[in-house]
């Protein structure tokens, strides 16, 4: 089958391999009919997540059809249309059951690997790094996906891919940042990052009413999204970030403050976004915390961060007293996609949202590479990818 | 409701010519270029001084190491490079001058003002390349009006704000009781 291959920093290839195989009864192979490239995909293809190996099949953004199960699956069946939640989960363990789905016990299969980095492991993701299982991902024809009775969302009404493709991630991932900031009606929350993320949780937001939300990025055409969405923008290579947001919350700073961005933050001009590139092509620092700082810095006292972008190692110049002395609260981690899926696709029937109101690109899986490229260089006007395979 | 018109296997979507990010990123590699030198002339401006045949000018080599440093900062720090880029030039035609000035036959170290003069002349050219660039980027492209309809929402935001208030926040994930605002209690 075709897949997309991770090769290297900036080398994604076409490549040719082995169709998937059941390898334990509760796996199902599943054919995929559209998969999406993701902005964490882009860290793998900028080489900043670590223990990737040449070989590896991308993706974790995809859906499609049963075609085969194994003999321990009961609830699906060939034929069966489903949604792949980009976590693999157990859905048995102690964190599954609580609904911690991020961070089940079990399907990490390079589980003692993670412990060691992390000090525990967290869920098996597809198609990202070993530290997550190193499972072969969903941007190619088949896929194999265990635990096939307990992740994969069942796609009964008639809906098109590209309606209910974003359940696997994007949407929830927005969706539970703005949760998790438990937003009131007189709140005003604050999006770093108007990338496919930044654009969910902006109506995330909005559908949970929020008084304001701001929305902050440096593309004009993500900002010219955000306003459809129904926030306020900003500029940062036009503003100052900081005033700004002050002056909408009059000198109060913003209650929620939401990091889409993560660990490849851009900032014009500013001292420490110089400070990160410099560090991190030196290798003394992993991930680069602009945005983590302004919000710190910006926030309400005692106001909540959220954050789900993407951080892979060790952060710099972190201004933890403000942190402190402000008492605010951080929530983060990766998305626990089943615990909002369910209601997710009733909005969705309930026409709440159209979650394809962002795709900007639609290829084909050979154009696949040239679109990571496209992607990550913000060209063309490229917000979000859908790739048929 | 956005009304998809693309194929797959196709990529036609345009919006022009970019975003003019390869005038910023130019500009940034004049700003660090720049800092550079100002720092080496700052530091040594004797050494320069002696090595171009004008021992006299050591203090005017060193009020042009900090033109440099502030005409760097400048570009790096401010949300448009355009003025300094172009304030880059202007420095680069008082150093072409002063080298000028220079090029005098009985200069022993005539080639060395030569060689610099050249290196000054590669660097203007960058720096009007780069001004030209970020001048023509101007206000960026037009975008097309459809990103500004994308809302994904059947209704205007402000009809939806609050659509899904029905939604009840898990325990988990609540502000703790003492961090509510006192309105909702």
């Amino acid at each position: 089958m075709k897949a997309l291959v991770w090769h290297g920093k900036h080398d994604v290839r076409v490549d040719t391999v082995p169709d998937p195989v059941i390898e334990d009864p509760k796996d199902a192979i599943v054919k995929v009919t559209t998969a999406a490239i993701c902005g964490s995909d882009l860290h793998l293809y900028d080489g900043f997540v670590l223990g990737m190996k040449s070989g590896d099949i991308l993706g974790h953004e995809f859906m499609g059809e049963v075609v085969e199960t194994g003999s321990a699956v009961k609830k699906l069946k060939k034929g069966d249309r489903v949604v792949v939640p980009f976590t693999i989960i157990c859905g048995e363990c102690e964190q599954c059951r609580r609904g911690n789905y991020s961070v089940c016990e079990t399907t990490n299969r390079n589980k003692e690997t993670a412990d060691k980095v992390f000090g525990h492991t967290t869920a098996g993701l597809y198609g990202y790094t070993h530290l997550t299982g190193g499972y072969p991902g969903g941007q190619a024809q088949y896929v194999r996906v265990p635990y096939a009775d307990v992740g994969p969302v069942k796609i009964e009404n008639g809906f098109t891919d590209e309606q209910v493709l974003f359940l696997g991630d994007i949407f929830p991932t927005g969706w539970q940042a703005a949760v998790q900031c438990d937003i009131q009606p007189e709140d005003t929350v604050a999006i770093w990052g108007a990338g496919p993320v930044g654009q969910f949780c902006i109506r995330s937001a909005v559908l949970l009413g929020a008084r304001q939300v701001i929305s902050i990025d440096r593309v004009p055409e993500r900002l010219a999204m955000a306003r459809a969405g129904g926030a306020i923008t900003i500029d940062i290579r036009k503003e100052s970030v900081v005033e700004r947001l002050n002056d909408l919350t009059r000198g109060k700073g913003p209650e929620k403050c939401i990091d889409a961005v993560g660990l490849e933050a851009h900032a014009t001009g500013s001292v420490d976004a110089a400070y990160d590139r410099v560090k991190q092509a030196t290798m003394m620092e992993s991930d680069r915390p602009h945005v983590l700082r302004e919000m710190i810095y910006v926030c309400r006292p005692a106001g909540t961060l959220s954050i789900p972008g993407v951080y892979g190692g060790l952060i710099d110049k972190v201004p933890f007293g403000a942190l402190m002395q402000k008492g605010l609260t951080v929530r983060t981690g990766q998305t626990h996609v089943n615990r909002w899926t369910d209601d997710l696709l009733r909005r969705i029937e309930e026409k709440q949202i159209d979650p394809t109101f962002v795709i900007t690109h639609r290829v084909g899986i050979d154009d696949g590479p040239q679109m990571y490229k496209t992607f990550r260089d913000k060209l063309d006007g490229c917000i979000k990818v859908t790739v048929r395979p | 409701m956005y009304e998809q018109t693309l194929e797959y296997g196709s990529i036609e979507y345009q919006t022009g010519d970019g975003r003019g990010e390869g005038g910023d990123t130019m500009a940034r590699g004049l700003g660090w270029f720049s800092i550079a030198l100002g720092a080496a002339e700052l530091i040594a401006p004797g050494t320069l001084a002696r090595a171009l045949g004008i021992p006299e000018k050591e203090g005017l080599i060193r009020a042009y190491g900090v033109r440099e440093i502030a005409t760097g900062v400048a570009i790096l720090k401010s949300e448009d490079p355009t003025p300094w880029v172009w304030g880059r030039v202007a420095g680069d035609v008082l150093d072409i001058a002063t080298l000028m000035g220079a090029l005098d036959a009985d200069n022993p170290r005539k080639r060395n003002v030569e060689i610099a003069l050249a290196a000054v002349a590669g660097a203007t050219a960058l720096d009007v390349m780069c001004g030209r660039k970020l001048s023509s980027e101007g206000g960026g492209p037009s975008l097309p009006l459809e990103y500004f309809e994308r809302s994904g929402l059947p209704r205007s935001p402000e009809e939806m704000r609050g659509a899904a208030r029905d939604f009840e926040v898990p325990r988990d994930m609540r502000t703790p009781e003492p961090l509510r605002p006192y309105t909702t209690g």
